[in-house]
């Protein structure tokens, strides 16, 4: 006898509060807690530009299946107050179903808020955080979403305790003790919003954020040197690189800004290491000259761009996907290289090893375009397989007196590459135009020969089956997407699915070269294709429609940031047109 | 490698390559004096990497017959410090010109002071843009005429030394391109002398600054010892004719320290941060 498949279910958690008031903290132990009790989730944060002292919100998806982005709206938000709520009240819509915890003592309700048409429910939150000695209003909030979820206290003070062990016993004690009151305050109302059954015969889960996440799959593919200028939202991947690069005979190096780094990253590939650095868009654009030059001179070198909102300064702590133009087009000149995008937090893990992967194998500088949905959400993964992408650069061995040629032309367009040290592979890597030899050259055929081999390196290579992702149902209704708006795009297709409405997903992982034929075959049968990307220009749809005929009738949903495209608008886009 | 340095001749480090400088360019004797000095080194030219930027100067590195990288302009220092830390068993000399290492590369200039990684940056100073035909640099007199700025750019010089021992740099000397053998015997003091060492070299631009091959007469030997107090090197630098040559400051801060190794740690150890 079989078991029936548990029905899905999640529970999507507000916690909010001024910055300071530890409402990331508290959402990090409901995370992790859920973790441990064989949930799956993840966690966004919702953070104004202030360093300190703006507005906070730790936004919680907790479910019993893989998810991959937040939900629509939110079951239940609890407020320790309401300092700055108006400013991010539009980023957490409440259910109508759903239940706001609020303070009395925190003043009145928002209308921002009360307009969902919730039920509101007062808690002394701040009375029950004084009652214990250092007690905190965070954990109350913690206490508070456990007791309406089902999540058991026990695993909550497994976390608090690892956490708070080094601050000494009083503070797990005061911890324990308002988390206590909370799940009291909890039982005490009585709404049920609990998850259900979890899934305990499959534990092993990972907690990790798309920038760590991007950075260990970097490090599995064998990055051992980074250097790194901070910029929001790139900078974890830099500081969980640091420490980690250290541990395994590596190195972080901080430069003076982005032209430096990237220089950095391509001297330091350039003697042999695979190198790395993060960025984002403002550090790319200071980085594009250099990154021809790593093109023209064939120095592998991955650069991660943690997109945020632009032009410019932009919204540095917003997601945008506007920074594919650049990353297909920024450079002068002819200059083939590689942009891939990860299409889900776990998937920046993938992706981030398989960059390296390419970048090694064609000797060409490689742009992962993530972003700060991806990078900055906290996600509960099952266990990663290990992944076969592996650095493996063809590199130069003397083997007899012939003259080396570092430029050689070669069927498959790569040169075996002489590390410095190597005896008789000297050479000059140049971005001028050079012989075979590496020789600067003025001549047709050396430009003709060269830009053609490098040509060759990135239209030839095999990328198999890793170009994208192909999912859902039917082959006539297509959502064409690339990067981290295929989780919402798949979320808006299970929900269009469920109701018998049959629509297919493209997600593009490879974004160039341009996936042509993988990408027309996986459209085979398509008659209405809906392109969605978070843009203003609709940049995704015009690139498409510059490298293919794309089949069937073609309609554009797209905006920019800083609220991220959302399963509902796609869900709508789609509903519209497959009724007209 | 121990081979013994009395092996190896400058021929040992030139290549094939016939340099794109003017005839009576005061680089031919910078790489004369480079080539003579790896050889004295005595380390075999595959464990030399050459690292420039853009510029007539910067052409350095595929003239010898080391490893080389002719990078983007200004960013030499970038590029050299990424390669010697991934590869500390290298010795990395970086190649410039007052374009481009004191105007787009002046951040880098100092940061590298700073960082103190243990390399030697020898820019050829000829107080022009001879490339681009005559422009005035960052070392330029303020009233030298030319088509960019006619009349002069009326901007005081930049002082290159007294920067780098401001921003921290190990061993401070000047040179004249002309003269071979005290230039040949600084490159071999700066490369041996731990963390970032640099060398000014004057080094006449005959074509768009004819007026520089007066030099070789205007150069004098530095007429005090060098010293390794920084605030008494600034001083003098400061206070000189900007044509004394010799080692002017060598110091005794530590070199940046490379963690690079062949060595493959557990990446197991790392990935079990994420499990829970």
């Amino acid at each position: 006898m079989t078991t029936p498949p548990i029905a899905k279910k999640s529970v999507s958690i507000s916690i909010a509060g001024a910055g300071g008031a530890g409402a990331m903290t508290a959402g990090g132990i409901l995370l992790e807690a859920a973790g441990k009790s064989g949930w799956y989730g993840m966690m966004n944060r919702s953070v104004g530009p202030q360093i300190r002292g703006g507005e906070a919100a730790a936004l919680l998806r907790l479910a019993n299946h893989p998810v991959e982005c937040m939900s629509e709206g939110f079951d239940l938000l609890i407020a320790i107050d309401w300092k700055n709520a108006s400013r991010f009240a539009a980023e957490m819509p409440l259910k109508k179903t759903g239940l706001v915890i609020a303070d009395p003592s925190a003043g009145d309700v928002p209308d921002a808020i009360t307009a969902y048409g919730a039920e509101v429910i007062e808690v002394e939150i701040k009375k029950l955080a004084k009652s214990v000695p250092g007690g905190r209003e965070n954990m109350v909030a913690a206490g508070l979403a456990a007791g309406f979820i089902g999540l058991s206290e026990d695993f909550l003070m497994e976390i608090i305790n690892a956490k708070l062990a080094r601050k000494g016993d009083a503070a797990v004690e005061s911890s324990r003790l308002c988390l206590e009151a909370g799940l009291k305050a909890a039982a005490e109302i009585a709404r049920n919003f609990e998850i259900g059954a979890a899934d305990m015969k499959n534990k092993g889960r990972w907690l990790i954020t798309g920038n760590e996440a991007v950075g260990l799959g970097a490090i599995r593919g064998g990055v051992r040197y980074a250097a790194a200028y901070p910029i929001t939202p790139a900078t974890e991947v830099l500081e969980w690189l640091s420490p980690a690069l250290a541990k395994i005979g590596g190195a972080l190096v901080q430069a003076e800004d982005e032209l430096s780094s990237i220089n950095m990253a391509i001297g330091a590939s350039y003697g042999g290491r695979p190198s790395i650095t993060a960025t984002s868009g403002p550090g790319l654009s200071l980085m594009m000259e250099s990154l021809g030059l790593a093109a023209a001179a064939e120095v592998p070198v991955v650069v991660v761009d943690v997109m945020r909102c632009g032009p410019s300064t932009g919204i540095a702590t917003k997601s945008e996907q506007s920074d594919l133009n650049i990353a297909v087009y920024g450079f002068h000149g002819d200059a083939p290289h590689v942009v891939c995008a990860p299409l889900s937090v776990a998937d920046c893990l993938y992706t981030g090893q398989w960059a390296v992967h390419l970048a090694e194998a064609m000797q060409v500088p490689v742009i992962v375009l993530s972003d700060q949905s991806l990078g900055q959400a906290r996600v509960l993964m099952k266990r990663p397989v290990n992944l076969s992408f592996l650095a493996n650069r063809k590199v130069y061995k003397q083997q007899s007196d012939e003259p080396y040629m570092r430029y050689a032309i070669t069927a498959d367009g790569v040169s075996p590459m002489a590390i410095p040290g190597t005896p008789g592979g000297q050479y000059t890597a140049d971005g001028l135009t050079h012989s075979v030899r590496g020789t600067p050259s003025t001549q047709r055929s050396d430009q003709q020969n060269q830009m053609d081999k490098r040509h060759r390196k990135v239209a030839d290579f095999d990328y198999g089956i890793h170009w994208g992702e192909v999912s859902g149902v039917g082959e006539e209704l297509v959502i064409l997407t690339w990067g981290s708006i295929t989780a919402p795009a798949k979320e808006a297709i299970r929900t269009l699915n469920s109701e018998g409405i049959d629509v297919k997903l493209v997600a593009m992982r490879l974004i160039s070269p341009f996936p042509k034929d993988a990408l027309l075959e996986a459209l085979q049968g398509a008659k209405r294709i809906l392109i969605v990307e978070q843009t203003h220009a609709g940049q995704f749809h015009s690139y498409l429609r510059a490298n293919c005929d794309l089949p069937g009738e073609i309609r554009q949903f797209h905006r920019p940031g800083p609220h991220l495209i959302s399963a509902t608008e796609i869900t709508s886009q789609i509903r519209d047109w497959a009724q007209s | 490698m121990n081979i013994p340095s009395n092996s190896f001749t400058n021929k040992d480090f030139t290549s094939d390559i016939k340099p794109v400088w003017c005839p009576g360019c005061g680089d031919f004797h910078v790489l004369l004096s480079i080539t003579k000095a790896l050889a004295a080194l005595g380390r075999p030219p595959e464990d030399i990497a050459v690292i420039s930027g853009i510029g007539c100067s910067s052409r350095i590195p595929a003239y010898t017959n080391c490893y080389g990288f002719h990078g983007v302009h200004g960013r030499s220092l970038a590029l050299a410090a990424g390669l010697k830390v991934a590869r500390d068993d290298l010795t990395v000399m970086v190649m410039s010109g007052d374009g481009d290492g004191f105007s787009i590369g002046g951040n880098h200039f100092l940061h590298a002071c700073r960082r103190n990684i243990d390399m030697t940056y020898i820019v050829m100073d000829n107080r022009v843009y001879g490339m681009t035909k005559g422009q005035p640099s960052p070392t330029t007199e303020p009233d030298w005429d030319s088509a960019l700025s006619p009349g002069g750019s009326g901007l005081n010089p930049f002082q290159p030394l007294v920067i780098a021992l401001a921003s921290g740099a190990n061993f401070v000397a000047r040179e004249f391109s002309g003269n071979i053998k005290s230039t040949t015997q600084t490159i071999i003091e700066a490369v041996k002398h731990p963390g970032f060492s640099f060398v000014e070299i004057l080094s006449p631009c005959v074509t768009f600054r004819p007026d520089e091959k007066e030099w070789k007469k205007q150069v004098h030997s530095a007429s005090v010892e060098e010293t390794s107090d920084p605030a008494q090197a600034a001083r003098r630098i400061m206070t000189d004719d900007g044509m004394n040559t010799g080692i002017l400051y060598r110091g005794t801060r530590a070199p940046f320290k490379s963690k690079v190794s062949d060595e493959h740690g557990d990446i197991n150890a790392l990935e079990q941060d994420f499990e829970i």
